[in-house]
């Protein structure tokens, strides 16, 4: 009979451990298939990064006064890749919002796997694309002038920075995505809150030409410090040091991740 | 029923289920067995209760109090030892439509935990079963509606599940699509698979499950096998329609002496139908020769079993709520409409 095919011993927890790599790493390339597949994702997570880059590269740039070396362009390339990260998530938010809706969760929570795994498969997946972003930006960044001023380690901890950034607001964006779980919602308010956060930051514009008080708020939000330490990495030199950015930016990603992952893993145990 | 067989001759056995959203009561008490390797239908107007009933024994929803089990399995104590035995398909789809139907069944394979090879053959076997071969490597947002509907289905069974929980498989299908899953779960059915699935459509109940369960507002209602259901209308109805609006009076008064039932009449349609037992033809021929003798002209007079709109009418009073093809010409009462349309 059917009934006594299913297995009646519970697994050991090396096996749960095991299905819980397996399945997060098949949700991963399930969710990279589909972003090959769909070419308004691509456009999303490639074309408009590298639009932004060639704006404010070639018209805002000309107005924006910096003393750093290689002028404007050097300093501009950390801001972008961070906010560029930052809004990668969008995507994170609006494919959880519509798992959630149109019962794909719950479909999957009715499978055998690891529960962990579509969260955790989501992250990585967008953690890649990410990636790709990021490197994409670089390479249009070095055929528009920019170069890296320290040296090759730092340039790939400052890509490693971004990625933990990008990572850390990812969370955030799944628990807007798993909260909202509309989609036209999300459409509208998953990317609203981080235009604040990513422009009236240093990712732009030196922070001295904002008036004193929006300063108060840029100088200490933790995008102006990731992307301090960011910058640190790409260019050196003792206008732009390292410390204590790095040190604060990574107290405030580690503060963001502890409220926020476990959030979204709640939303997400409630999404259906 | 044997309310003395152990747990082990039932796939799902369901005692005192409750579950409220708030003030909103889906499930006010349910109770119902499934024998292994049957096809119980879960028969219910919109609203009535039957995804959050489905909900709660695919372990997604923890009820409020009673308990259910599936293989032996609580739904909430051993919610991994039930998942593993179960599969869930129906109107939400599980599968990606940016992917190929392949791919689609490679991925719930691999989330069942079966090892490559075994994945291949059974896509492979799937495929087969559900015509889907010669799209499989098409992405899935290319399939017609039933297709993409089989191809979740065949997603579901990657596990080799053997209990199947199907909400609304059908609905929002055309009927070429209806009667293509239909057959899948017939196939299934034969093979032993038990099945639970929920409908509003009366009459697919009736053509595939063994067992029915008629639950409105959170409630069991009824429950038997159809014709135990059917039995319950009064056996057989005769219906016709009066050609001439002026003789319905006619025609009904012919007819009334025939059967201790009233004849139920609609006339806007000047639709007749009367309950007559187990004696059907001869109620048939009587029926024709009282007619002829009253100069009564009719269209269309049969003799059908009664259909589960019949029964549902019978149970709670009202028409079931939800329009499909089983009405068989009966007008429904302007009361019972919901009010606001
Ligand atoms: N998550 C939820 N939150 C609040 N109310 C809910 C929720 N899920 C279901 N309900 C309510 O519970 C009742 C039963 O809903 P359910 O979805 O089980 O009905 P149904 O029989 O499946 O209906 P349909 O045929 O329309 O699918 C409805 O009144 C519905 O509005
Ligand atoms: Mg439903």
């Amino acid at each position: 009979m059917a009934a006594e095919t299913v297995p009646q011993s519970s697994p050991s927890v090396m096996q749960l451990a095991r299905w819980a790599v397996s399945d997060s790493l098949v949700m991963t390339r399930r969710n990279l298939l589909v972003w090959l597949r769909v070419p308004a994702y691509i456009v999303f997570t490639v074309v408009q990064p590298v639009i932004f880059v060639l704006l404010f590269r070639y018209v805002f740039g000309g107005a924006i006064q910096v003393a750093n070396q290689g002028g404007y362009v050097n300093f501009l390339m950390p801001g972008i890749i961070g906010q560029t990260a930052a809004f990668a998530t969008f995507a994170t938010a609006i494919a959880l919002a519509q798992e959630a809706k149109q019962g794909v969760i719950d479909r999957l929570r009715s499978l055998p796997m690891a529960r962990s795994a579509v969260l955790a498969g989501r992250l990585i997946a967008d953690g890649i694309r990410m990636l790709v972003t990021i490197l994409v930006i670089v390479g249009v960044g070095y055929g528009v002038g920019f170069r890296f001023q320290n040296g090759a380690p730092s340039a790939i901890a400052m890509i490693l920075l971004a990625e933990i950034f990008g990572v850390t607001i990812c969370c955030v964006s799944a628990f807007i995505g798993l909260a909202i779980k509309d989609e036209e919602s999300v459409q509208a308010f998953g990317l609203i809150w981080l235009f604040p956060l990513t422009f009236v930051s240093s990712a732009f514009v030196p922070i001295a030409t904002m008036p004193s008080w929006m300063q108060a708020f840029a100088n200490n939000q933790p995008v102006t410090l990731v992307i301090n330490a960011m910058r640190s990495f790409a260019l050196g030199g003792p206008q732009f040091p390292l410390f204590p950015a790095l040190w604060e930016s990574l107290v405030w990603l580690a503060g963001i991740l502890i409220v926020f992952a476990p959030l979204a893993v709640r939303a997400y145990r409630r999404a259906s | 029923m044997d309310t003395t067989a152990r747990d082990g001759d039932f796939a799902i056995r369901v005692e005192g289920l409750h579950k409220s959203f708030g003030k909103v009561h889906a499930l006010r008490g349910i109770d119902f067995v499934v024998p292994r390797g049957s096809v119980l239908g879960v028969l219910g107007p919109n609203g009535a209760g039957k995804t959050t009933a489905v909900r709660v024994l695919t372990t997604l929803l923890p009820p409020d109090s009673g308990r259910a089990l599936i293989e032996g399995h609580d739904v909430v104590r051993d919610a991994a030892a039930v998942r593993r035995a179960i599969a869930l398909a129906g109107q939400a789809t599980a599968i990606q439509i940016e992917l190929t139907g392949r791919e689609n069944l490679w991925i719930m394979g691999r989330l069942h935990h079966l090892d490559r090879q075994d994945v291949r053959v059974r896509t492979a076997e799937l495929l087969e079963r559900f015509e889907l071969v010669d799209a499989a490597d098409r992405p899935a947002k290319s399939y017609s509606g039933g297709m993409k509907r089989r191809l979740d289905l065949a997603a579901s069974l990657m596990g080799d599940p053997s209990v199947l929980f199907l909400d609304e498989p059908t609905s929002g299908l055309d009927p070429y699509g209806r009667l293509g899953m239909w057959e899948v779960i017939r196939q299934l059915a034969a093979q032993g698979t038990t099945i639970l699935l929920t409908t509003q459509y009366l009459d697919e109940a009736d053509e595939l499950a063994d067992n029915i369960i008629v639950i409105e507002r959170g409630q069991v209602i009824a429950q038997g096998t159809s014709d135990q259901l059917k039995d319950r209308v009064g056996g057989d109805v005769l219906e016709f329609t009066v050609v001439d609006r002026a003789l319905v009076a006619g025609a009904v008064a012919a007819v009334s002496g025939l059967t201790d039932a009233a004849p139920r009449v609609d006339p806007e349609s000047r639709r007749i139908a009367l309950q007559v037992g187990n004696r059907g033809s001869q109620a048939l021929v009587e029926a024709v020769r009282r007619l002829d003798a009253a100069r009564v002209e009719t269209d269309g007079l049969a003799l059908h079993r009664p259909s589960l709109d019949d029964v549902f009418l019978a149970v709670t009073g009202h028409a079931a709520e939800s329009g499909n093809g089983t009405t068989r010409g009966r007008g429904r009462k302007p009361g019972v409409r919901p009010a606001g349309d």
